[in-house]
């Protein structure tokens, strides 16, 4: 596929998105709208890992816990300020600054990239733990109690934005939730068009050589990180205004290890394919979790193995390959000029 | 071409690594839009003296001074910002980037943005021959073209400075030959140290060439006299300069 082509397909791709979410509550029985709300929290968390893995080059074995930052902060400050405006705002800044402060710590003081994910993943157990030892009424933040394992029950859902009276109906949500995914995916699209995302690209490929160049690798990733830890908070505050629920299971590694499937079924370095990989799966477990015969772990276990043994590229990356092979196929046929492999349009290193 | 204020000063560098003393008390100086060469067998330490320039290693002893400014241990990003470019001995680019998206990651640092990088950018590519294959991914080259892309994304950075180690590796005689010829056209502007192996390379571009011997500098001179001198032929000894 050509530049033009790919374009055309993603905006394509974008206004379908559009319509479905406007939509789907007028199609759809309510059960059925909460649960695509569910899918597309969800579908967030999963871009922001896409972000900065496909992207930045960075895996994070603890991307739950920017998402669990975000649900926590959401629940706490919807709690003090009986209005939800702030506390997305919160939900978001809260990780932000803390993916800040853990990728200075880890991309300034150069540890390798292995350690990255020992580190990540730490701080996730960490989180869990700390979180889960607040069962005390001193675990107070204003007038939230913090709850141990037994969480934050009964958590504000969304309001009009600045007008707490007006708290959105759950078709609403669905419209916030799905819209704010379309919109995380535009800006994010549009960041790796950006001087910024180009740069980015380039420290993933090599950071010598970005170095080399005048690019200092550091700071690249921590924007990178950074950005994807805001995203994962606003997923946390999706996902909590979904459920009106946040516990310390929220910082769960099983849930940092589906976002790396999501990611690897839909395609590493696309960010259509983990939206994809993301609600696909989601949407098995659930079905999963209505019958007793399979557990949900061993199929995820199953498909993890079966996509990296026979899909590794991914869903979307092997259907690209698969278009074009079939128009170079289609340009033999009509010319019968031997055209050089390096005329074959190729994928940038932005690739979906 | 000023002597009294050089370009590039190195001062007893010395780099070791263990019990491998890789450059040792090296007092190096090259003038402003100077080319020098810079031969002596595999493992002298050339490859080595480079990385400490650019910031790729930190000495273990010893001073660099590029201009005014001590650089020696900074980082990479901060010396390449100050105009020191360079194509490493093993190639260095980003193998999932195309060619065009190589030169402008190095040219937008160079130069305003807008019309004029284009320019820049459709002329680095015009330069090093790479138009043709502007927008290939870079990994699906060959050596010798990722060798072009290399140099051409040196260029395109503008550097005051230019390091090549190796730049003709794995080319045709043909584009060696284009090789030298770019390297002769940057030094009317730029100055550069070159490091190779090939001497009829060096018999091309060559005015001073300084050899490197198990991490010293053996000798300084014009490249008729380094090829005339004995010890040189005697490192040599079996390599092309018997030749
Ligand atoms: N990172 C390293 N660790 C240990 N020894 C090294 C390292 N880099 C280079 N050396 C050693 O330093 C010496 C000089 O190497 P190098 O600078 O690559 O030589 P040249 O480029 O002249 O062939 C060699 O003996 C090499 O083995
Ligand atoms: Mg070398």
């Amino acid at each position: 596929m050509t530049r033009n082509h790919k374009l055309i397909a993603q905006a394509l791709a974008v206004l379908v998105a559009i319509v479905v979410v406007a939509l789907a509550p007028g199609y759809l029985d309510l059960f059925t709208v909460m649960q695509l709300t569910l899918f597309a929290s969800m579908a967030v968390l999963s871009l922001s890992l896409a972000f900065i893995w496909g992207f930045g080059g960075i895996l994070s074995f603890g991307q739950s816990a920017f998402f669990g930052l975000g649900g926590y902060a959401y629940a706490v400050a919807v709690g003090n300020f009986g209005d939800s405006t702030p506390a997305i705002v919160l939900a978001i800044l809260v990780p932000a600054l803390f993916a800040g402060a853990l990728g200075y710590f880890v991309f300034y003081g150069r540890i390798s990239d292995v350690y990255l994910g020992v580190i990540t993943l730490t701080v996730t157990l960490i989180l869990f733990n700390v979180v889960n030892s607040t069962a005390g009424n001193e675990y107070t933040i204003g007038s939230v109690r913090l709850g141990g394992f037994n969480g934050i029950p009964a958590i504000q859902t969304f309001n009009m934005p600045f007008d707490p009276s007006d708290i959105l109906y759950p078709e609403h949500a669905w419209w916030v939730t799905g819209g704010l995914l379309i919109v995380v995916y535009l800006g994010l699209r549009l960041l790796i068009g950006s001087t910024f995302g180009r740069i980015a690209i380039a420290v993933r490929e090599n950071e010598t050589r970005a170095a080399l160049l005048g690019y200092d690798p550091r700071l690249v990733k921590l924007g990178v990180f950074v950005i994807g830890g805001a995203i994962a908070g606003l997923a946390g505050a999706l996902y909590v205004n979904w459920g009106a629920f946040v516990g310390p299971t929220i910082f769960s590694l099983s849930l940092s290890a589906e976002i790396i499937i999501w990611i690897t079924v839909g395609s590493l370095g696309t960010l259509v394919g983990p939206i994809l990989g993301c609600v696909l799966i989601q949407y098995l477990v659930s079905q999963i979790g209505t019958q007793q015969t399979f557990n949900s772990n061993l199929v995820l276990g199953v498909i993890l193995v079966g996509f990296v043994l026979l899909l590794p590229k991914g869903i979307v990356l092997s259907i690209q390959q698969a278009f074009e092979h079939l128009a170079y196929w289609w340009g033999q046929r009509k010319s019968t000029l031997p055209s050089s492999s390096l005329d074959v349009p190729a994928m940038e290193g932005e690739k979906g | 071409m000023s002597e009294l204020v050089p370009l590039l000063q190195t001062k007893n560098l010395t780099m070791r690594f263990g019990g491998v003393v890789a450059n040792d008390d090296v007092n190096f100086t090259l003038g402003e839009m100077e080319l020098r060469c810079l031969i002596g067998p595999n493992g002298a330490g050339k490859s080595t003296f480079f990385k400490m320039l650019t910031g790729q290693l930190t000495p273990t002893s010893g001073s660099v001074t590029f201009r005014t400014h001590s650089i020696a241990g900074h980082a990479s990003h901060e010396i390449a910002r100050l105009g020191i470019g360079i194509k490493t001995q093993v190639p260095n680019v980003f193998n999932e980037i195309s060619v065009r998206e190589h030169i402008w990651l190095a040219a937008r640092r160079a130069h305003a943005t807008g019309p004029r990088i284009r320019e820049a950018v459709d002329e680095v590519l015009e330069r090093a021959r790479l138009t043709g294959i502007a927008d290939a991914i870079v990994g699906q080259l060959s050596h010798g073209q990722r060798q072009w892309v290399e140099i051409g994304t040196v260029l395109a950075a503008d550097p005051e400075l230019i390091l090549l180690d190796e730049p003709a590796a794995g080319m045709t005689d043909d584009e060696t030959g284009r090789t030298a010829e770019i390297i002769r056209e940057i030094n009317r502007t730029k100055a550069l140290i070159v490091v190779e192996h090939d001497m009829e390379f060096i018999k091309m571009i060559a005015k001073k060439v300084t050899i490197f011997h198990q991490g010293r500098i053996l000798m300084e001179d014009d490249c008729a006299a380094v090829l005339a001198d004995e010890r040189v032929r005697d490192i040599y000894l079996g390599k092309k300069v018997a030749a």
